[in-house]
């Protein structure tokens, strides 16, 4: 589609911005930046902040002739309207005058700001917002240093916590209305509301309307009124090193920010992604970094432990046993599943995997919750869609066909297996949590976990998305990559180093034609061709940029 | 004296009474020079605390002697326990050997450094006592020479410098060594330079100038040689500040630039002897100055301590004798902690160009003055 | 550029040392007989002036609440990272809970400490202040990490002038009983 484009002239310099745009969104796409705090590009304009407020104008015509009225140099003269007007409610037009920094715009927003700051409670020590806060930083460009307020200030709720998620502080609150906007506009529904009237407004909640994307208001919130329950107090903003992140709650492939400090994880936000998530992400997909289940401390053979790479020897004794399966996961990240296909190609195992889904939302909640589901189609680990269960591998197992399985991350325990089964076979568990599978394996070897590594997944739009490790594995932890390598070097005599992320990314690229290019994808990930299996059984319903037009 | 050698040719109970009373003559002297050596040590560090405003050392304490009521206290505020821990240091450090020092007068050195000041020490005339109306000296030994003996002798304590120089086989060591050498030579002369309008005025009223008694005799009840010749005792002074190595004229030690000198590779006990043996070459220094120009014993300049109190006036003149060591070791410490290092081309001018000169104009004069009064 | 500096002609008695020499000897001398300036340390102590700067600790106020709110400032500004806060929520059922958040732990380590003063002059709740403690002896090196307690034993209290807090209490009392 081609963009039309307009001329504007912004603080005296000509621009060529996007027509149709805002004149907050158009200043922005040239770097002048206007304060706001109620318009958020994914929500409809309510104009009710009054801090974006510029001056505009327009050619002038003469009101007889219609003809625009110059200067006695040929320049046109610009009528500029008489009062500031909300940037974020006028569209660009052709010829427009915008002043976004003069004295009468700056005593604007410093008259915004005070009135915003009147009831204020001004308690950003004890406020999670603070250091990712607008009132705080708008305060310091644009507020006093002392006020000239002396009567006392508005009381209202603090502290209510709402749906067991979030925290509501109506005195913080600037009556933004986006956290309103959100849940109409998004969820669909009324969460929000105000009542009460003038400065007493109040932020207020309706009772029973909990939503899987409620903790986004927390996000969106300009100020500290609406803080998410799980961070609240943890730690403070600045000290967290934020690192790129993909949700693997399900096939929907949310970008994330997982924020963590000396290698513990603080808590995850969405990271903004027009083509798959927008700003949005799930609570649920919020709490994947809370430890839940037991680790997997060291390697062990028979439950008593040993160093990792005797146990991948002992693996490999194992393995030339014959009669091997594997069992891949749609957890594990493509180069780690193009790394296992070249392992199952050598010891000629078949590969088997299992499916998990559950109910989708429609919107970031997929069907399938595993995040590579397609990866695994993609690398040729599967031809078909998996099963639920491992019903197959285990009548193999019983026939005596399948004697060492190697499981990656899966419990089979949970998918048709018995204790008698489990002891059937040589069974070889290589994952991060502990399960039954792990404690009746014959060997059992811990790697990375999915904050601890780096690499790529596939999502249901058939994207490349790419993310990072966020903390370190403890040490003695290998990665599951290493592992296999480690494994396919002693299988097949090869006398190769453990390739690096890059190199194996190199490889794909290499061999497998869809991928081409996947070695320099950027932070927003790339579409892939995907059309070879669109004759697969995927349960994914349409949902936000899949198959559904924007909400 | 003919003792010595009849005593050697003859045996008789007289004679081995003689020898064994030479024998404790010679440890009290030996004695007396270490307690010197010592306590001038705390008195350097006392005196150099005073002067900079501090205290010193006034902590260390041994535990049953520093009960004592009053003596106690008194010996620990003075830092005299102070000597006792520093000695014990230096006994019971580990004693280092380096591996690239010519080990037999590495080990030689520290002894070569201290026994000349004791050899010297033997000759000079502490005090004076009377028998059948004539005056003996109370001395070790009582040489005809004993000038030239004690100057001689106790100038070989720069050998002690040399050798620790060479073998340690060092930079700095052999830098140091270098310097005390040449130092000695320079000022040597001038030394010698002063000595001798001292020995010409003695030799006016006495057929024996070359012994120290008849030189302090020579001051007792007349005026003292650094009245009658001060030239001679401000040359001699400072010659015999370079010949002591002490400051303004410690180039051999000089840690500035030398990290410690001839002795930057000892430790230890060797190190404790070097120490001592500086200090007792003040000490010597300071006997041998007194004796020279401050009227030895006498206790003022045309006095004497009479011949008739007896063995009272001896006491009193080796006393006086004792107080005169200790007021010139306090010069010494005093002129350490006021006068900066000098240069070592201004050490070896001022010795050349200014002593040397001036030495020989003096002497030039009191020869004059002697052949007159002859 | 080379500035030649005209030293001064000496005379023939100045170049002898001489007069230099006595005049230090003087100075020395009269140095000897004047009074020691050493402060004799362990025995005596000296006089710590108000504003010094020696270990930081935590205050309460004069009714005995802890000031600090946990905003972590000290442990942001801290340049030498002495300083580690684990922040918490105050217990609902304390008479504090409208503050909302009081550290759950709070350690300084003595080792790291560099005095600088800068967590008081950050501190938003005047909670951390530099005490006249200079000198800190242990006989291990945990103990020089000071935890909370330790932290509010040595800093004790510090009456609260602006008393923010308690008007907050005061004014939400206020528009309950309305």
């Amino acid at each position: 589609m081609e963009k039309n484009f307009v001329n504007v002239n912004i603080d005296g310099t000509e621009y060529k911005v996007e027509a149709g745009l805002n004149v907050l969104e158009a200043c922005r796409s040239v770097g002048v930046e206007i304060p706001f705090f109620c318009y958020h590009p994914n929500l409809k304009v309510a104009g009710s902040c009054r801090m974006c407020l510029v001056v505009t104008g327009m050619p002038a015509r003469d009101r007889a002739t219609g003809k625009p009225v110059l200067n006695p140099d040929g320049s046109p003269v610009i009528a500029f309207s008489p009062k500031p007007t909300i940037s974020c409610g006028t569209k660009v037009a052709e010829g427009m005058h915008v002043i976004t920094d003069s004295a009468l715009v700056r005593s604007c927003r410093e008259g915004v700001l005070e009135f915003l700051l009147l009831n204020h409670p001004l308690d950003c020590p004890i406020c999670d917002k603070a250091g990712e806060c607008k009132l705080q930083e708008y305060a310091h460009t644009f507020g006093k240093a002392d006020s000239r307020y002396v009567e006392a200030k508005n009381v209202k709720p603090k502290k209510v916590e709402f749906a067991g998620k979030i925290f509501i502080d109506a005195e913080r609150c600037i009556l933004c209305s986006r956290c309103i906007r959100f849940a109409k506009e998004v969820v669909g529904r009324d969460i929000f509301g105000f009542i009460k009237r003038g400065s007493k407004t109040e932020i207020a909640v309706y009772s029973d309307t909990d939503t899987n994307y409620l903790i986004n208001a927390a996000d969106i919130c300009p100020v500290g009124a609406i803080t998410e329950k799980a961070f609240r107090f943890k730690m403070r903003t600045w000290f967290l090193k934020v690192t790129k992140g993909i949700s693997s709650e399900s096939s929907a492939g949310v970008n994330t920010r997982v924020w963590s400090r000396n290698g513990v994880i603080y808590r995850i936000t969405p990271r903004e992604n027009p083509e798959v998530n927008g700003p949005w992400m799930s609570d649920t997909g919020r709490y994947e970094y809370v430890e839940s289940g037991e680790k997997i401390a060291c390697a062990q053979i028979d439950s008593s432990p040993c160093d990792s790479s005797y146990a991948a020897d002992r693996c490999v004794e194992i393995m030339k046993l014959g009669g091997v399966a594997v069992v891949a996961n749609g957890s594990q990240t493509l180069e780690e599943m193009f790394m296992l296909k070249k392992l199952s190609d050598a010891c000629a195992a078949k590969v088997y995997m299992a499916s998990h889904t559950g109910s989708d939302d429609g919107f970031l909640v997929s069907a399938d919750r595993k995040p590579n589901t397609r990866g695994a189609f993609v690398t040729g680990l599967i031809s078909e869609y998996p099963k639920a269960d491992l019903s197959d591998l285990l009548g193999e197992v019983n026939s005596g066909a399948v004697k060492t399985i190697i499981c990656f991350g899966e419990d089979l325990a949970k998918l048709g297996f018995d204790s008698a089964a489990l002891k059937k076979a040589n069974v070889v568990y290589v994952g991060r949590e502990a399960c039954e599978t792990s404690r009746e394996a014959k060997i059992c070897v811990p790697v990375s976990g999915v904050f601890e590594k780096s690499g790529m997944w596939i999502n249901r739009q058939f994207r490349l998305q790419k993310f990072e490790a966020a903390v370190s594995a403890p040490s003695g932890m290998m990665f599951e990559s290493e592992f296999i390598s480690l494994i396919l070097r002693s299988l097949t005599g090869g006398s190769f180093q453990t390739p690096s992320i890059g190199e194996i990314r190199a490889r794909m690229e290499a061999e497998i034609p869809c991928l081409a290019g996947c070695s320099k994808v950027g932070d927003g990930g790339m579409p892939i061709d995907g059309s070879k299996y669109s004759g697969e059984p995927f349960p994914e319903k349409p949902a936000f940029m899949f198959g559904k037009e924007e909400k | 004296m003919s003792s010595i050698s009849f005593c050697l040719l003859a045996f008789s109970w007289d004679s081995v009474l003689g020898v064994l009373l030479w024998i404790v003559a010679a440890i009290v002297v030996l004695a007396l020079v270490m307690t010197f050596a010592a306590l001038s040590v705390v008195a350097e560090r006392k005196v150099c605390a005073f002067i900079q405003g501090r205290y010193g050392p006034n902590r260390t304490a041994i535990p049953l002697v520093a009960a004592i009521p009053m003596v106690g206290n008194f010996l620990k505020r003075n830092g005299l326990m102070q000597l006792v821990a520093d000695g014990a240091k230096f006994l019971l450090k580990e004693d280092p050997l380096p591996e690239h020092v010519n080990k037999f007068w590495y080990m030689l050195a520290p002894v070569m450094s201290l026994s000349p000041v004791l050899i010297a020490a033997c000759v000079i005339p502490l005090g004076v006592y009377w028998s059948g109306g004539e005056a003996f000296p109370l001395s070790a030994a009582n040489l005809d020479v004993s000038l030239v003996f004690a100057l001689a002798v106790s100038s070989l304590g720069v050998y002690g410098a040399i050798m620790a120089g060479w073998s340690s086989n060092s930079k700095f060591s052999y830098h140091g060594a270098i310097r005390a050498s040449a130092q000695t030579v320079s000022y040597e002369l001038s030394m010698w330079l002063a000595v001798l309008p001292v020995v010409m005025f003695t030799a006016l009223d006495s057929d024996n100038p070359l012994n120290l008694f008849e030189i302090a005799n020579a001051q007792s009840g007349s005026a003292w040689f650094v009245l009658s010749q001060p030239v001679s005792a401000l040359v001699f002074l400072v010659a015999l500040f370079a010949e002591t190595n002490r400051l303004p004229f410690d180039m051999a030690e000089s840690e500035t630039d030398l990290v410690s000198g001839y002795h930057t590779e000892y430790g230890s006990f060797k190190f404790g002897l070097f120490f001592v043996g500086e200090y007792g070459h003040v000490a010597v220094g300071s006997a041998i100055f007194a004796t020279l120009f401050l009227g030895a014993w006498n206790p003022l300049p045309w006095t004497e301590w009479p011949e008739a109190w007896g063995w009272i006036s001896s006491v009193l003149a080796c006393l006086t004798f004792l107080l005169k060591i200790a007021a010139m070791i306090f010069f010494f410490i005093w002129v350490r902690w006021s006068v900066p290092r000098f240069r070592y081309d201004q050490v070896m001018s001022l010795g050349w160009k200014g002593l040397v000169p001036l030495g020989m104009l003096n002497l030039v004069a009191y020869m004059a003055v002697s052949a007159l009064a002859y | 550029m080379a500035i030649v500096v005209e030293r001064k002609k000496l005379t023939l008695w100045e170049k002898t040392y001489i007069p230099q020499t006595i005049g230090g000897l003087w100075i020395t001398i009269k140095n000897f007989f004047r009074p020691a300036v050493t402060l004799e340390y362990p025995d005596q102590y000296p006089v710590i002036p108000d504003g010094y700067r020696g270990s930081p600790a935590l205050v309460k106020d004069s009714e005995g609440r802890e000031k600090c709110v946990s905003c972590q400032l000290c442990e942001f500004v801290c340049p030498s990272k002495a300083i580690r806060v684990v922040p918490g929520a105050i217990d609902p059922s304390s008479p504090y809970s409208h503050i909302e958040k009081a550290p759950k732990e709070f350690y300084i380590n003595m080792f790291r400490c560099i005095y600088c003063g800068m967590c008081e002059e950050a501190c938003p709740e005047k909670a951390i202040v530099l005490q006249k403690e200079f000198s800190l002896n242990v006989d291990s090196r945990d103990k020089m990490v000071r935890d909370k307690k330790a932290l509010y034993e040595l800093g004790g209290v510090e009456p609260d002038k602006i008393m923010k807090w308690k008007r907050v209490k005061d004014a939400a009392e206020l528009e309950e009983s309305k």
